[in-house]
């Protein structure tokens, strides 16, 4: 009884690593958000901003970070109800609600990680565009052994 | 008179495609204003720079032929014209949805539908 109650905690960490290394199975995306969103910029995921900036995002479309990317009402709600429902009620929205002002996006990307110059290349261009270096981005693979950085 | 009857019909089946006009997302904007739209117009449209220093060339290129590029994230954008891209212009809520953000983005303004159906017969002239 107790060995195979040791077997369930050895297993069950196990795949909770698998998970945070990046190569458990991905939460796939409202097929909406994936098309919609997918049509500017890749589908950010779920997890990368707190529920209440969730709600704020889709709640000003037509000011989008610069650009009017409004959509049809019931496609915002469609896409608005799912991610309230999968997103995380952890912490504040970031500042200017952008993920790469996140306290754990500046970590993960700061200098002892990601030299400076390298944001500056064309091939970057900007820090929201992450499948420059991270390559799966598209399919929800963040997993640092897929990193690859652009010339 | 067989002969003449089968030469008709296939006379027709040849012609209606063109008798009709050559998109129906366009001939709802033409009821619409129960106006007419010039190549001319649509494609001074197509390079008006607006008040945010954008003009629709400005990702979509210098020819609606090419493949775009976005100003901000860099994404590749489809061509636009549909004799290149036959995805282009086929459904009014997809066209509806682009004039309505590119519009804002670039003119910072909504778009009449004199102008829409302008821009669509001139992307739509580019062979």
């Amino acid at each position: 009884m107790h060995f195979t109650r040791i077997i369930a905690c050895a297993l069950i960490g196990l795949f909770s690593m698998a998970a945070w290394a990046g190569g458990g199975a991905v939460t796939p995306l409202l097929p909406k958000m994936q098309a919609e969103c997918s049509s500017c910029h890749i589908a950010y995921r779920p997890n990368f901003l707190p529920r209440v900036a969730w709600k704020q995002v889709m709640a000003s479309l037509d000011k989008h970070y610069g650009t009017d990317a409004s959509l049809p009402a019931a496609d915002t709600a469609e896409i608005a109800a799912w991610l309230d429902k999968t997103a995380l009620d952890v912490g504040e929205a970031p500042p200017n609600l952008r993920i790469t002002e996140s306290f754990w996006f500046k970590r993960k990307h700061g200098t002892n990680h990601v030299k400076a110059e390298v944001w500056n290349r064309a091939s970057v261009k900007s820090r929201s565009n992450c499948q420059a270096c991270h390559v799966n981005a598209a399919k929800g693979d963040f997993n640092e052994h897929n990193i690859r950085i652009p010339g | 008179m067989k002969l003449t009857l089968t030469t008709t019909i296939a006379a027709l089946a040849v012609a209606l495609p063109f008798a009709a006009s050559a998109n129906p997302v366009l001939d709802g904007y033409k009821a619409e204003i129960k106006g007419t739209f010039t190549v001319a117009a649509g494609e001074k449209l197509y390079n008006t720079v607006g008040p945010n220093q954008l003009a629709c060339a400005s990702c979509h290129t210098a020819s609606p032929k090419n493949v775009g590029k976005h100003a901000k994230t860099n994404k590749a954008i489809d061509p636009l014209a549909p004799s290149v891209n036959a995805k282009r212009f086929t459904d009014a809520a997809t066209v509806e949805k682009w004039f309505k953000r590119n519009c804002n983005d670039a003119l910072g303004r909504a778009c009449t539908t004199q102008e829409k159906g302008d821009f669509m017969t001139y992307v739509l002239s580019i062979k």
